[in-house]
């Protein structure tokens, strides 16, 4: 933009400023905060154990789902910007899943290898 | 004066750099760019974690009768069950909580700051940033009397082979458990908190620029969206260091 524009544009805007819409924020904050109250429920009424931690980590998704579509955006985004985030995060998901047992298999070999 | 105008023309056309891909300045692309990296580094330490937790044994025995011992990896509720001012009272995981309600305000007064700049509300601006330095370091806050308990331990504390006893926790000693639980803890929190704290300096210079009027001036707010996009995705780490530090 040129310089000269600036001005006018300064000028434009005071007086006018458009009342705030903020519905859709506060009801991303609510279901934050009753996932996590979940969370909580089930940390103290329910026994540890593989049960409990999918619904912890399919929660965390949940969660992580309305903060990046929502609060960052995202969802809001061009298709393109959307696959070019989400694509590399997929698949860092899966590095993870596939790192943790495959190092869980390979570690358990090496150390009992000699038993 | 007539080649300038020739030069405005030119640059609009999609061939000629008037074009922005994905229909996102080079900024915020640039800041996505940057999280992915990061995301990068924290799935790293979740990898490390997973993988070395896997390698010490599970406590097997009933949770109430639940004792420290390096032997097995600690139920993360015995260990962090402390609150400020609440002496030797078993609150688990309520302290943590109540740093995920600050991180996650501090979020949501964030988004006000940014849609207040698309209205260009300088006052809001202001208002919004403001909060959400607050609540920000609010949780750096907490996040060191946390590293303060943690470290400092309790009266029990831990006997070493040479008879002395042992209270808290470092890089070498854990009265809690493994020493690699310590560790893990000390970098994952801490990796967490830098972050945090590099977020609050970014709000301060965008809260001074605000005040001096300097984004009213270049006619839109955008670089407090995309301090806002770096805020939101350390928010987003907490939510799984959360689960799998505290939780699982």
């Amino acid at each position: 933009m040129a310089a000269h524009s600036h001005h006018a544009h300064d000028e434009h805007n005071v007086g006018e400023i458009p009342p705030a819409q903020t519905k859709g924020i506060w009801k991303v904050f609510f279901i934050l905060c009753a996932i996590t109250a979940v969370e909580f429920a089930f940390a103290f009424m329910m026994d540890a154990g593989m049960l409990r931690n999918s619904i912890f980590i399919v929660l965390t998704i949940v969660k992580a789902f309305y903060i990046v579509a929502e609060f960052m955006h995202l969802k809001h985004e061009t298709k393109s910007l959307i696959w070019t985030i989400m694509i590399p995060l997929v698949l860092l998901v899966w590095l993870i899943i596939a790192l943790i047992s495959e190092g869980a298999y390979y570690g358990d070999s090496v150390f009992n290898y000699f038993k | 004066m007539s080649t300038t105008t020739t030069l405005e023309q030119a640059n609009t056309t999609t061939w000629d750099g008037g074009n922005e891909p994905m229909k996102a300045s080079y900024g915020k692309l640039m800041m996505w760019f940057f999280l992915l990296s990061d995301a990068f580094t924290f799935c790293a330490f979740l990898t490390a974690y997973g993988a070395i937790r896997h390698r010490h044994h599970a406590y097997t025995g009933a949770p109430e009768d639940f004792t420290f011992s390096t032997a097995y990896w600690p139920i993360p509720e015995k260990v962090f069950n402390a609150f400020p001012g609440l002496h030797g009272v078993d609150l688990p995981l309520a302290f943590v909580a109540l740093m995920t309600m600050i991180l996650i305000l501090s979020s949501v007064t964030m988004v006000l700051a940014v849609e207040a700049g698309h209205r260009m509300d300088k006052a809001d601006v202001q208002k919004w940033l403001l909060w959400t330095i607050l609540f920000g370091s609010a949780f750096v806050g907490c996040q060191a009397w946390e590293w303060g308990h943690f470290i400092t331990g309790t009266e029990q504390g831990m006997t070493l082979p040479d008879g002395s006893v042992f209270h808290g926790a470092n890089l070498k000693f854990n009265q809690y458990g493994p020493v690699l639980f310590a560790d893990l803890f000390f970098f994952i929190t801490g990796f967490h908190g830098t972050h945090v704290f590099s977020g609050i300096v970014l709000l301060i210079i965008m809260f001074i620029n605000t005040v001096n009027g300097t984004y009213q001036r270049r006619g839109h707010y955008e670089m407090v969206e995309k301090v806002g996009l770096y805020w939101h995705f350390v928010d987003l780490v907490w939510v799984f260091v959360f689960t799998f530090f505290y939780l699982v």
